[in-house]
């Protein structure tokens, strides 16, 4: 038996090579777990029929002598990002039967080092929610308490790693969609700079600011994935060069900034708060040094944020009108297609962004709703330009709460805010990571939180760093 | 904002909905819009878009697709001697 629990990419890259497994038979022990668990859980929306044999094709090439960090690892795929000859739905039933017809540059990179595509994983239907509860094939649970939502919009894929169903997983986050849920199920996710892995073959839904991002058990597993799929790609326009941002220099004196007043102001709870505050203990007793920073406009981010994406959103959307894939609805007239198309096949969080991003679109609102957002998203730019003079890393919690029970929160705007301290990075264009920080006991379960850290354009690989440093004495 | 937005909005984006739809869309767009009405606080001052549009070339070179014709044409609700099929417009 192949002991799944504390195996990472980097162990299981090593028994790889050293033939201690194949990647048959890892594969094989995934494919066991997850047919006992996925049932309950919902993390995968489809497991592929052909898993072994891609196995079966990675061990022939490790036999070759070949060796890719990534040949012969499990990963689970959230369901928006385009795989050639298989179903991608977006967990909507308007692409409920869509084959896929050509492969996102991630996947052919991953597929260029061997990896091993499990499965499809479920998310918020195109990627619009923070539970997975907007899919329209059933919401996936928390593995910590499976009466509570897993986070999201990569719910499926964050589950599929923390509950040892995937090694590995790709998601996607526009407003937090990768290190929400990664933070309620007590495991790293990160987003990097806007740009700097190709967004080609990924379902669009806000395209100034989607990200594909990794997510995995720990920070160097999330870094050999981010690894594998970043880079500049001539089929995204807006994909940067290497040499776009200049590398950040690690320094020997680390400012970590916070803002204080953001998280001590309402709606953050209470248990978030402690947990934060003993995170940032630690890296005070490690040698870092803490600067309450000031942003102004940063309580604004979310407004900016749930006026950009639904515009671009409802953009992206009208595509989907039954004419040349997907559902399609039978009308009178090619109208009447449409209208019944779109009408039974988004479901309603989906119908609701479209509408709110056609309202502030419209001619007598643009200038009042989106005009002034795209004006205010400079201006908290330029801020955090400024203030990331003076420090090296923002800090906050990742969620203001921890995971919430299924079905509680029925206002759309009571979900929304557990974005607050997510959209930002997006906003910004900045690399940000989820970090797991810790437990606490609510109703008799333990529910994981994360802290977040944020850097300047082009800093991964500070995010990394300062993950490892924080894996090494948060325990302590 | 009243049912006759919502409506004219759906409309717009082409959107069937059922009556019931229509005024819980519309109570949820009152929360959300009167949420992000927030961002008329903000003070511009000098700061405008940040709207750096250029265009991004490649070369003009032929190359090989990945595209498959055949997975194309399978998902065209409808089709006829591999061409998609529309019902007539005009």
């Amino acid at each position: 038996m192949i002991d799944l629990k504390n195996l990472t990419i980097k162990k299981a890259r090593k028994a790889l090579d050293a033939g201690e497994f194949s990647a048959v038979e890892l594969a094989g022990a995934y494919l066991s777990l997850i047919k006992n668990e996925n049932k309950e859980l919902n993390a995968y929306l489809e497991v592929y029929n052909d898993v072994l044999d891609q196995a079966k094709d990675a061990d022939a090439r490790i036999a070759k002598g070949e060796s890719y960090p990534l040949l012969g690892i499990p990963l689970a795929i959230k369901d928006v990002i385009l795989i050639k000859g298989r179903k991608v739905s977006a967990a909507s039933k308007i692409l409920e039967n869509y084959t896929a017809s050509y492969d996102a540059t991630v996947i052919v990179k991953l597929k260029k080092q061997g990896a091993v595509f499990l499965g499809r994983t479920n998310t918020d239907e195109f990627a619009m929610g923070g539970s997975t509860e907007n899919s329209a094939f059933g919401v996936t649970r928390n593995p910590n308490d499976v009466s509570r939502v897993a986070g999201g919009s990569s719910g499926g894929s964050a589950v599929a790693v923390a509950a040892n169903l995937a090694l590995g997983a790709l998601g996607s986050d526009t407003g937090g969609s990768v290190r929400l849920p990664a933070s309620f199920c007590g495991i790293v996710g990160m987003k990097p700079t806007y740009g700097r892995i190709s967004r080609y073959g990924l379902i669009a839904m806000g395209s100034s600011l989607d990200c594909i991002g990794s997510i995995a058990k720990n920070v160097e597993d999330a870094q050999i994935i981010y690894d594998a799929i970043y880079g500049h790609d001539v089929l995204d326009s807006t994909s940067i060069f290497d040499t776009t941002y200049t590398q950040s220099p690690i320094k020997k004196d680390l400012v970590i900034g916070i803002p204080f007043d953001l998280i001590n102001g309402d709606g953050v709870d209470i248990k978030v708060k402690e947990n934060f505050e003993q995170s940032i203990e630690k890296f005070k007793a490690s040698g870092f040094k803490i600067k309450d920073i000031s942003i102004k406009n940063l309580d604004l981010a979310l407004a900016v944020y749930y006026i950009i994406m639904p515009a671009e959103a409802s953009t992206n959307l009208s595509r989907f009108d039954g004419v040349r894939y997907g559902l399609h609805k039978e009308g009178k007239n090619l109208l009447e297609d449409y209208m019944f198309t779109k009408g039974f096949g988004f479901g309603k969080e989906v119908r609701r962004r479209i509408l709110l991003g056609t309202y502030v679109l419209s001619a007598g609102y643009y200038d009042a709703y989106y005009g002034k957002a795209q004006i205010a998203r400079n201006i908290l730019k330029k801020e955090f330009n400024r203030v990331f003079e003076d420090v090296d890393f923002i800090a906050t919690p990742t969620a203001p709460f921890v995971a919430w029970k299924i079905g509680e929160k029925s206002d759309p705007l009571s979900v929304y805010l557990a974005d607050i301290f997510t959209v930002t990075a997006n906003i910004v264009g900045i690399p940000a990571i989820s970090l797991p920080s810790g437990n606490v006991l609510i109703d008799g379960k333990e529910l994981p939180l994360g802290i977040q850290f944020m850097v300047p354009n082009g800093g991964e690989n500070l995010l990394f760093e300062i993950g490892k440093k924080f894996e090494e004495i948060k325990d302590k | 904002m009243n049912i006759e937005d919502v409506e004219n909005l759906a409309k717009l984006a082409r959107i069937e909905l059922s009556e019931d739809e229509k005024k819980s869309l519309l109570s949820d767009m009152e929360g959300i819009l009167g949420y992000v009405k927030q961002i008329e606080s903000v003070e511009i001052g000098e700061v405008e878009a940040d709207l750096k549009v250029h265009n991004v070339w490649r070369e003009d070179q032929a190359k090989n697709s990945e595209f498959s014709k055949e997975l194309i044409i399978e998902q065209f609700p409808d089709a006829q001697d591999g061409f998609l099929k529309v019902k007539k417009i005009l």
